[in-house]
Parts: C-alpha cells; structure tokens; sequence
C-alpha cells in the first residue's frame, strides 16, 4: 500500500484496468453497486460479467461519482462503489469536495488513471503534468484516499473500504489500452437491471 | 425540534414555498438538492429544517441531477431546485441520463432573464430554457399564481414518476415576486 501523495506518476506502478476490475468484482461479496463511469471504465466493468448490481453510464461525462452518491444516500445499508476515468473525474473534481462534506460511510470512489482521455484519441490529461488525484480528494474531504501501489495493494485496499466506514478513495496507475470490450446500449434495459438489482421496484 | 418544524410550517401556508414544500413531501421526495438562488432561499431553508428531506447542497446543477439520478434507482425520489443559469448547464447530462435512462427527474427552475430581470447574461440564458426543454422533449409547466401551484405540482410529479420522465417546474416572478434590482 502506498499513502504517500507525493511520488510523481513516472515512478508508480502500471497496472491495467480490466485486470484491476476483475480484482474490485471478485471482492464484492454483499451485492454493492458499482457504478461505471464513461467509456472504457464501464466497458470494462461490463467485460468482467454483468452483475445485476452494475450501472453503466454511457454518457454524462463526469456523473459517476454523483451518481453513486445519490445510490449511497438511497441505500445507506448497501456498499456503492464509482469507478471513474481521470478525465471524467478531472471534470467534475468538485463531486469530491460534496462527498467530502456529506461523508457517505457506504461510498467507495476508484480512479482508474491513465493520464490521458484513452478513448478519444489518448489526449494527455492533467495528471500527466502535476496533477494528484489522490492529494486533491484528502483537499476536498476524503480523507481515507490511496494511491494503489500494486496490484495486491489494490486488492487490500478494496478490502479494506468495504470493511471499513468511508467515504474513500482509490487511485490506480493504469496503462492506456483500451477496454476489453463495450457494453450493449439500451439505457432503460440498463436502468431497470441495476434497479431490480438493487432490489428497487418502480 | 418537532414543534420548530410545526411552526415553521404555519408561518409558511399560504405561501408558494409553504405549498410546494408540502406538495413535494405528500409526492413523498425525500431528496432535495439544490445550488443556491435568492429566490429559492426559503424553499432551501424549508427543507433543511425539515426532517423528511435529505437535503443535499451541490456544487453544480450537473452534479445534482446526478445525484437525484442515482437517488431514484435507489429507490428514493428527489428534486433539483435551481436558477435558470444553472438550468443552461444541463442539457448534456439531460439528453445522456436523464431522458434516455427515464428518470423521473423532478425540476424546480426559479426564473431569472424575465419580468424586471436588470442583467443581460440572465436575460439571454432564460431565452435557452424553453427551447431546451422543448428539443429534448421534457415536460415543463411555468407556475404564475399560487392557487394553480398546487394542482400544476401535484400532477406533475405524479406524473414524472408514471411515466417516468423528467419535468421542469419554472417559477415565474409572478409566482414568487422575482429579484428586483438594488
Ligand atoms: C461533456 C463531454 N465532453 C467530452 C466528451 C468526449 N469524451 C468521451 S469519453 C472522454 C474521455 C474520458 O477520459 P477518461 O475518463 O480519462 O477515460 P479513458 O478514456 O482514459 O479511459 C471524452 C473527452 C463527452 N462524452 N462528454
């Protein structure tokens, strides 16, 4: 495991993101939702089997973590996991500071950082320059927030999260392959399997 | 606490936020979200005080709409209560979420731009909203007069939720008395 915040990228770990999804889902034992944030990362969640607890975003650049936040302020007896791009969370870094400030004790966020927007053409992002998503998420609140420094500290991590109160955060330095697959489009199919998932009927 | 929220509640009837807030809390919204508008203030402070709610200040419209989204797969239904330039940063995440998922976004829209408006940037975002809600086919009632507020309310949340689809409530000045300049 690796608190520090102050190692640059260069010098972490690369790890891949399907790779560290199928770790997160093979720890989820109580039936938490996870939340997939734009493109790859819910691509990818989907790639590792689609439980009926997965939400995947197919648009809303940004929305995974608020997304997830009203799951956890819904379901507090439930564990809700946001996994999110760099990209997507460099645009709405300010969910953090709103989640710091609420402080759900069920919310897991877990940045899969790639410094660049992979899908659109691997354009860097700022967290190939200076930013550290990590540093900003205890700025904002969280906190309980990690750099991942392998693949077993990954894994103890989520663990960890999942046993303990949050709010927390992971981040993981991932390469910029592309996601293992895509997930079908049908919003309201997807809606209404993550809601009876979760045991909601409308 | 109890008795606070009681008396808070008869100093508010007759009022358009005393009846909205009782018409959002007998459609059973729990979650209240909002970014902040002059307008709005005793409409958020209602619903701060008021137990029922879980009342969440966001730090953009975006961000709350994202947060009622996951709210309501959760099974818990809730508003997002906003100026109309918070409305004009929308559209993406309505025409993604919103619409497609069917969620039964609720919308309270306190209208800026109109009637008296004394900014420019206020006047020229109010003439996006009409033909926002209208491209992306999302019910919208503008509420003028307290003795509709109640009927235009009521049916429009319940109906958002049967048919799951977003609305827009737009609260006129006339309903609310607006802001004035100075
Ligand atoms: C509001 C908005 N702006 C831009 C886009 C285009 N877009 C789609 S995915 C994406 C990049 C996402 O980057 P990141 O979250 O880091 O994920 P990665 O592709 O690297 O896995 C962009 C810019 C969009 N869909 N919505």
């Amino acid at each position: 495991m690796d608190t520090q915040t102050s190692l640059h990228h260069a010098n972490r770990k690369v790890m891949n993101r399907h790779d560290l999804t199928r770790r997160l889902v093979a720890r989820l034992h109580r039936e938490e939702a996870v939340i997939g944030g734009i493109g790859n990362t819910n691509f990818d969640l989907w790639m590792t089997g689609q439980r009926p607890q997965n939400f995947y975003m197919l648009g809303s650049m940004g929305l995974a973590c608020p997304i997830a936040l009203g799951v956890a302020l819904a379901q507090p007896g439930r564990g809700v996991v946001a996994l999110e791009g760099d990209g997507s969370l460099l645009m709405q870094l300010n969910c953090l500071a709103t989640i710091g400030a609420i402080a759900p004790a069920n919310l897991l966020v877990i940045v899969m950082d790639n410094a660049c927007y992979q899908i659109t053409g691997a354009q860097p992002t700022a967290t190939a320059a200076r930013a550290d998503l990590v540093a900003i998420a205890q700025g904002a609140g969280i906190a309980n927030s990690h750099w991942a420094a392998d693949e077993a500290g990954f894994e103890q991590l989520v663990e960890r999260c999942l046993a303990q109160p949050g709010p927390h955060l992971i981040a993981a330095r991932i390469d910029s392959q592309p996601a293992t697959g895509t997930t079908e489009r049908d919003p309201a199919l997807i809606r209404q399997r993550f809601m009876r998932g979760i045991a909601v009927t409308t | 606490m109890r008795h606070d929220v009681t008396e808070r509640q008869a100093a508010q009837a007759g009022t358009w936020h005393g009846t909205l807030h009782g018409v959002l809390k007998a459609n059973a919204v729990r979650l209240f979200t909002y970014v902040p508008d002059r307008v709005l203030t005793p409409l958020i402070q209602g619903a701060h005080a008021d137990p029922h709610f879980t009342t969440v200040a966001a730090t953009r419209e975006e961000e709350a709409l994202g947060i009622v989204a996951g709210a309501w797969m959760g099974g818990m239904l809730g508003v997002l209560a906003m100026q109309t330039s918070g409305f004009a940063t929308l559209p993406n995440a309505l025409a993604s979420l919103a619409v497609p998922y069917q969620i039964p976004l609720l919308m309270l829209i306190s209208e800026r731009g109109t009637l008296g408006e004394f900014n420019l940037g206020q006047a020229m975002v109010c003439r996006t909203m009409r033909p926002v809600l209208d491209a992306l086919g999302v019910e919208h009632h503008t509420i003028t007069r307290l003795d509709e507020l109640t009927f235009i309310a009521d049916r429009s949340i319940k109906q958002a939720v049967a048919t799951q689809a977003p609305v827009a409530l737009i609260l006129s000045p006339l309903l609310t008395g607006g802001k004035v300049f100075g």
